[in-house]
């Protein structure tokens, strides 16, 4: 086993910096260890080397993935300045690119990313790059370079899929389509001979997606995530030392133990606050995602509540509770909310006011103290009457009424947005435009600690 | 079986340390229980319910020779039944036996506190204590692997006292000063991720996620615990499995559940899964019952065979 190289140690801290940039919390200690770690295996081993950084670096399932985004483009970036100030090139890079069959190649794809043999990717990824190039269309932007040829190539995630053609899931192509791109980064690199200005990473599922067209599974996975957190919240609330309300009986149990004195009190355990909820979600195109987003988190957590039930709203309003007892798939459920619905009358515009006028008809009588009415809308009325008085009452029947507003709160009461008429009825308004924004605020609806900042 | 104070040369050495004592473990999780000795760290092993995070210690005792000292966490463990407690009814009987003595003696008209300070005396010792897990680990003459079970299950005031623990290894008890450790413990904690630790109790750790394993190496472990199994059948259990992970369940199935089915079908002499063995046996791997409705519909349509009577009954 060999000591690692001088120079090493100030590329590790640059390491250390950019994990850093990206929120991972690496302090002196972490990196102290990971010098120790190194000194233990060998560094020349790749695999080695990666791991024993990512076991004294990463801490979290989430650290490590950001561990290994800033790993591999840390390197990547690290060996293209090195060939570039050492001015190191390919040459001639393939010859005959024309001659490479496209249907060939698209084949061999396929096979190599259905087996995820990652060499292979690579290699072919550079013929796809090279074939590519010869139809004379690359545009300069990689992002879109790498779309195109993908669709040249014709990968498809399922539904587009042949009978008889492997049937490919969208992270297998995405991990093709990083070799791609980074062909397409290395060729620009040679091209221009500087390195690109270094980009942070996407901020992919830290916020909330704004359209249904984006990417779902992201969405899914954070709903998992926030569903298997959020499952344990308050678990550290009802112990039994919270709160000092004696249990005589546990306490005379006890007092066996002493002869019958009771030296030790025995308190009675906290029981854990399951409120009734009414949600109410905006379903117009404005908000629509962030809806059923919030309308699959609390469903999944149905345990935690003694009733839940939930309405879609534009013009009318309309109980959906029954969908998301049926359907479990986010997919499924914002298709055929938008399927069922029903709420969109004439215009498709939200109508406050009407909605609030029929929930009360509705729903009134059945509201008591333990209930919980959450709002999640824009209070963007479309120059409709607002009827505050008639939401007023709905929130004095009651127990706590919480709004939501998707909007940034510095968008609030500008244009059409009515939010200041509401909000003085309410518990509590938030903004709620990250899913950590959703988070924090499900943590407080479900009898958790309060959020920071609410 | 290896000598438990010396340290193991390289990774493989470590994973084929491991595989002798029957845990097949993957490159990282044979890594990082290199690193562990290699830097005498704290091993903290987060992953899904019935990954072998518990299972990894016990391999690392017997691979190591050592014993295991298991601490087992829960709501509500504090400091008496994780580190040591003072033995009150053996205190309180030497007192009682020594005032008798002295009742004997009979010289009255001694000072009260005098009196006081002489009863007490010499009943803070290691005579009166009591050793709990993690005392017992620190103060063994022998080295030993300790496994402090689902950490995540404690508050955390207890993190922060282990804080002591884990990165000097000693323990100070008010009384009798502070008690280091003689050998170096082998720690590994494990926890289900039910909620984040603290930064200051994962900065002490290395750190290994175990997730569920390839295809390759679950099957694998399925016929290291059920070698009669039927290389085909073992491959198909485990796809079956992985089929059933990937659906959105409440409670995926686990490795141990894996090895449970195997073992089932062994006993029932099934030569292949199709639909009827399938929804026969399937509570084996599926442990709810909304769950099991969601397997039955999607897993249980795409094997071969007959639809069973129920099914085409109901």
């Amino acid at each position: 086993m060999s000591a690692p190289p001088p120079g090493l140690a100030a590329r590790l801290v640059e390491l250390g910096e950019e994990l850093r940039a990206e929120g991972m919390s690496v302090g002196t200690s972490e990196l102290l260890d990971a010098f120790a770690a190194l000194e233990a295996v060998p560094w020349t081993e790749p695999d080695d080397f990666r791991e024993a950084l990512a076991a004294t670096l990463a801490k979290s399932p989430e650290d490590r993935r950001i561990f290994d985004l800033v790993f591999d483009r840390f390197l990547f970036r690290a060996v293209e300045l090195e060939a570039v100030t050492r001015d190191v090139r390919e040459g001639h890079r393939y010859r005959g690119g024309e001659r490479i069959d496209l249907d060939a190649l698209s084949e061999a794809v396929r096979e190599a990313i259905a087996e995820g043999r990652d060499g292979e990717m690579r290699d072919l990824a550079r013929l796809a790059v090279v074939s590519f190039g010869r139809q004379g269309d690359g545009s300069g932007v990689v992002g879109v370079d790498v779309q195109r040829i993908r669709r040249n190539l014709g990968l498809q995630s399922q539904a587009g899929a042949q009978a008889g053609e492997r049937n490919l899931d969208r992270t297998q192509i995405a991990r093709f389509e990083r070799h791609l791109r980074r062909e397409l980064e290395r060729l620009q690199i040679e091209r221009t001979q500087k390195l690109p200005p270094a980009r942070p990473l996407a901020d992919l599922d830290r916020s909330l997606p704004t359209s249904p067209t984006q990417d779902l599974a992201a969405v899914h996975r954070a709903v998992a995530q926030l569903k298997r957190r959020l499952a344990t919240v308050g678990q550290d609330q009802r112990g039994r030392r919270r709160r000092a309300v004696v249990d005589v009986r546990r306490t005379m149990r006890a007092s066996l133990e002493t002869g019958g004195v009771p030296l030790r009190l025995r308190y009675r355990p906290q029981r854990p606050r399951r409120p009734e909820i009414y949600v109410l979600c905006d379903v117009s195109t404005s908000v629509t995602s962030a809806s059923v987003f919030f309308l699959s988190v609390l469903h999944a957590l149905h345990d935690s509540f003694r009733k839940l039930r939930s309405f879609v709203f534009i013009e009318r309003i309309s109980e959906v509770t029954d969908v998301f007892e049926r359907e479990r798939d986010f997919r499924k459920v914002s298709e055929r909310i938008s399927r069922e619905g029903g709420v969109a009358d004439v215009s498709g515009y939200t109508d406050y006011g009407r909605v609030w006028r029929e929930f009360a008809a509705e729903i009134a009588e059945d509201l008591g103290p333990r209930s919980t009415v959450i709002v999640l809308g824009d209070a963007r009325t479309n120059g409709r009457d607002p009827h505050p008085e008639v939401f007023a009452e709905i929130t004095r029947r009651a127990g706590r009424t919480f709004w939501l507003n998707p909007e940034p709160r510095l968008y609030w009461n500008y244009g059409d947005s009515v939010m200041a008429v509401y909000e003085e009825h309410c518990t509590a308004a938030f903004e709620c435009w990250t899913t950590k924004h959703l988070e924090d605020f499900v943590n407080v609806v479900a009898g958790g600690r309060q959020a920071q900042g609410a | 079986m290896a000598d438990p104070v010396t340290k193991p040369a390289d990774v493989t050495e470590v994973k084929e340390a491991l595989a002798r004592v029957g845990y097949l473990a993957d490159e990282p999780a044979a890594l990082v229980s290199f690193l562990a000795q290699a830097l005498g760290k704290p091993v903290l092993v987060e992953g899904p319910a019935g990954v072998g995070k518990t299972e990894l210690a016990k391999a690392l005792a017997r691979a190591t020779g050592r014993e295991l000292v298991r601490l087992q966490c829960y709501e509500g463990l504090d400091e008496s039944k994780a580190l040591y407690e003072w033995n009150y009814r053996k205190q309180l009987l030497s007192i009682q036996a020594r005032a008798v003595e002295r009742g004997v003696a009979g010289d009255a008209g001694r000072d009260p506190a005098g009196a006081a300070d002489e009863a007490t005396a010499g009943i803070f010792t290691e005579e009166y204590l009591l050793t709990r897990p993690l005392l017992k680990a620190i103060a063994s003459p022998d080295p030993v692997v300790l496994l402090i079970d689902e950490i995540d299950k404690t508050d955390q005031e207890f993190e922060a006292m282990l804080l002591e623990v884990l990165s000097d290894f000693q323990i100070s008890i008010p009384e009798l000063g502070v008690i280091e450790s003689r050998t170096h413990p082998i720690v590994i904690l494990t926890s289900n991720n039910s909620r984040e630790l603290t930064e200051a109790l994962k900065r002490r750790c290395l750190y290994l996620w175990l997730g569920y394993p390839s295809v390759e190496r679950e099957m694998e472990i399925v016929r290291l615990h059920s070698p009669e199994l039927d290389e085909t059948l073992a491959r198909k259990l485990v796809e079956v499995v992985n089929m059933v992970r990937s659906l959105d369940l409440k409670k995926p199935p686990s490795i141990a559940e894996s090895i449970d089915w195997a073992r089932a079908l062994l006993l029932l002499g099934a030569d292949d899964i199709d639909r009827d063995v399938f929804n026969r046996t399937m509570s084996i791997i599926v442990k709810h019952r909304t769950d099991l409705d969601l397997v039955a519909e999607r897993v249980g349509m795409q094997l071969g065979g007959e639809p069973t009577r129920a099914e085409a009954s109901g």
